[in-house]
């Protein structure tokens, strides 16, 4: 049985792919997309460094993750849909009017 | 009598009801109707006052204080109507006297548009007017004060579409908060001194107990300046002469009969005060005098019938001051009765003239209206004779009983005697002046004007006001004292020298008591004799050369001695540039603070605006710029 460090590692690597999508496309439901991606990645961190120190602890801090996700996963989604049936896009570049 | 003196709170309160029903009802009605529930309202408070009178005047009851409900209790400040022999007098003059005008403004307003609202505000004027004198206490006596003040600001602007009218009431109201102001102080200085404003326990318990000269005298002279605002004595009398841009029943009502003797009912009603001083009684005759002076100087210039009227008012009330000045209470009192009959007819008169003319109040363009208007024209000759003070009619015997009381105080008071001697003769002048270029000669009427009588509404007030102007003297001949014995029970505390022996005993000397009647009716005699020389009896080339040689002395007095111009420049003036100043100082200060701060917000504000980019991705780059940035600060602490 290994230790938590390629669950660390792997976890790092989802995070840094997250991110990097988070930071670089433009399409609102992408971005989407790599905010679940770091959301999980965490999640993994969790349940890995709970297995390491022999609690349930991160396992239940998941549950809770899981749950706000499933929240934000509707109301975010639900904002896509309706930008895009406004202005037929979910370019996030697109949307500046509030800019001051 | 019992049953009635419970009831007296009706006077009060019917006219009031009047007011408050006309107020919310009165455009429903059609045209006479209002003027009727007005004249109902207070028609019935003159029988009910009328009816409570009748033992105070036999002698079968005395003085006695009605209380409604407490207000104040701290300041001894109640509802409390004080029923003797004065506040009778006053309430009879008032609701007498206002029921034929209330009468008499059917048919002057006839076509108003507002007809019911101004018989609201007569109706309400007659309640607060009543509330000033029947009141058993300052603060009562001053929300009278006040209201009075109120409605003579609502009727003089009554037509306030002629910004004449308009400015005409804010004058009235500014002049009389001075006024309002000093008298205000006055109730202040008696709480500070007796504890309460309940006049029972102040002016009419001993107030010498209490008082030292000094405090009396400061007292006395803020309720002067009260009594002088609302009074139209020097100098606050300017208001007087513009409210006559109000209908002219008002001009009778408020601004001749009864709201402007208020001072005169203050003075009297607080002569204990005023005795207590050394100077207040001369300076109140002082002003009287003088301001009786001015005015009737003025009046002989006007050409407006209501302003010769106006003036005569300021210079009769101003006899009325010389009267209660010179410890002659009962003399001013009477004066102020007499008054409010001849002069009420008077302005009636006038009115009916201004009506008759179609709204022409010029007396150059009047001339030979006695044929055209009879009626109108016998009851002004009475009221013209009463006023100059021909006997036997009531001026004679008021104005008589005013200048002996001044004369039997001697000294320093002959002087004044010899001012209020010459007035009798300006206002015989000016009086006769008027009747004649109203009444006599040939018409200078505008083209196309046919002049007509008033209807019944009109005339018959103005019947029933001269023979009271020809009769009311006789209540109170030198021989037969009746008003005099009437009083007594509310003067008799004051200058016991005076009420019991030395006015009767100087009146009692056979021959001064005469020649001081004759002197004065000689003076009227020679006033009217001039004024109807100069006027209707002398030549074309005569006339011609009395207008060439007073021009100068016409011109000033036509123009009031430019009083209004210097108060417009001595203090108007100021007081605009004080609030011009006030007003800089407001929106370059106060409002510089408050758009200051806005300012400074508001710049930050822009400063920080680029921040928001609006591109939601360098927003993730912060966030993520940030995250890397804690995570740092927290390893190289070495851990949490």
């Amino acid at each position: 049985m290994a230790g938590p460090t390629p669950y660390m590692a792997l976890a790092f690597i989802l995070f840094v792919i997250g991110a990097t999508g988070l930071l670089t496309r433009r399409n609102a439901l992408i971005m989407f997309m790599s905010v679940e991606l770091m959301l999980n990645s965490v999640n993994l961190t969790f349940v890995a460094a709970g297995r390491a120190i022999g609690n349930f602890t991160g396992q239940v801090s998941v549950f809770f993750v899981l749950v706000v996700a499933a929240a934000e996963v509707v109301i975010g989604l639900a904002i896509i849909v309706a930008v895009f049936q406004k202005r037929n896009s979910a370019s996030v570049d697109e949307l500046s009017e509030m800019k001051g | 009598m019992d049953f009635l003196a419970d009831y007296l709170w009706l006077i009060i309160a019917l006219p009031l009801a009047g007011a408050v029903a006309l107020h919310f009802g009165g455009k429903f009605l059609p045209e006479p109707l209002p003027g009727l529930v007005a004249v109902g309202a207070i028609g019935t408070a003159f029988l009910i006052a009328a009816a409570a009178f009748v033992p105070l005047a036999t002698g079968e009851a005395e003085a006695h204080i009605l209380m409604l409900w407490d207000w104040m209790p701290g300041i001894g400040a109640a509802f409390e109507i004080r029923w003797d022999q004065l506040s009778a007098l006053m309430t009879l003059i008032v609701t007498g006297v206002g029921t034929l005008i209330h009468i008499y403004s059917i048919g002057y307003m006839h076509g108003d548009p507002r007809f019911s609202r101004f018989f609201t505000y007569l109706n309400l004027f007659a309640a607060s007017m009543l509330t000033l004198v029947l009141a058993n206490n300052y603060a009562m006596m001053f929300v009278g004060w006040e209201l009075v003040g109120l409605c003579s600001y609502l009727l003089i602007s009554f037509w306030f579409t002629r910004p004449s009218a308009a400015a005409a009431g804010k004058k009235a109201f500014v002049v009389n908060r001075i006024g309002d102001f000093a008298f205000i102080v006055g109730l202040m200085l008696v709480f500070t001194q007796f504890g309460s404003l309940s006049m029972s326990e102040t002016v009419l318990s001993h107030p010498g107990e209490v008082l030292s000269p000094g405090t009396a005298t400061a007292i006395a002279i803020l309720f002067l300046i009260g009594a002088a605002g609302k009074s139209a004595q020097i100098p606050l009398y300017v208001w007087l002469p513009d409210a006559m841009e109000g209908p002219t029943p008002v001009s009778a009502l408020i601004h001749a009969a009864t709201m402007v003797t208020a001072g005169v009912y203050l003075i009297a009603r607080n002569a204990a005060i005023f005795e207590l001083s050394p100077v207040a009684l001369p300076i109140v005759a002082t002003v009287g005098a003088a301001t009786a002076l001015v005015a009737a100087l003025i009046a002989v210039g006007q050409n407006d019938i209501k302003k010769v009227l106006a003036y005569s008012t300021v210079s009769q009330l101003g006899y009325m001051f010389l009267a209660v000045g010179s410890a002659g209470y009962v003399a001013g009192v009477f004066h102020l009765m007499t008054h409010a009959f001849f002069k009420a007819l008077l302005f009636l008169g006038a009115g009916s003239v201004i009506h008759g003319m179609h709204e022409e109040q010029d007396m150059r363009k009047m001339g030979g209206l006695r044929t055209a208007m009879p009626i109108t024209h016998a009851t002004m000759l009475v009221a013209t004779l009463a006023i100059a003070g021909i006997f036997p009619f009531a001026g004679f015997f008021s104005k008589d009983e005013i200048l002996a009381s001044v004369f039997a105080n001697g000294g320093y008071y002959l002087v004044l005697w010899g001012v209020g001697l010459f007035t009798a003769f300006l206002t015989a002048y000016y009086m006769t002046r008027q009747y004649i270029m109203v009444f006599w000669g040939k018409p200078r009427w505008v083209e196309g004007l046919k002049p007509h009588e008033s209807s019944l509404w009109m005339t018959v007030p103005l019947m029933v006001l001269a023979v009271l102007s020809a009769g009311a003297g006789f209540l109170n001949t030198p021989q037969l004292l009746t008003l005099e014995h009437y009083l007594e029970p509310v003067f008799e505390a004051l200058h016991p020298a005076h009420l019991e022996s030395e006015l009767p005993r100087i009146l009692g000397m056979d021959g001064l008591a005469f020649g001081l009647a004759i002197v004065s009716l000689g003076v009227a005699v020679i006033g009217i004799a001039t004024a109807g020389f100069v006027y209707a009896r002398s030549s074309e080339r005569f006339r011609q050369w009395f207008a060439n040689a007073t021009r100068r002395p016409m011109n000033a007095s036509e123009n009031a001695f430019w009083v209004d111009k210097f108060y417009g420049k001595t203090i108007v003036l100021p007081g605009k540039k004080l609030a011009q100043g006030l007003a800089s100082f407001d929106s370059f200060f106060v409002d510089g603070a408050v758009n200051g701060v806005a300012g400074v917000v508001q710049r930050i504000g822009m400063s920080l605006k680029p921040l928001q980019s609006g591109f939601v991705r360098s927003y993730g780059a912060t966030f993520v710029a940030g995250v890397i940035g804690l995570v740092i600060f927290f390893l190289t602490r070495g851990g949490l």
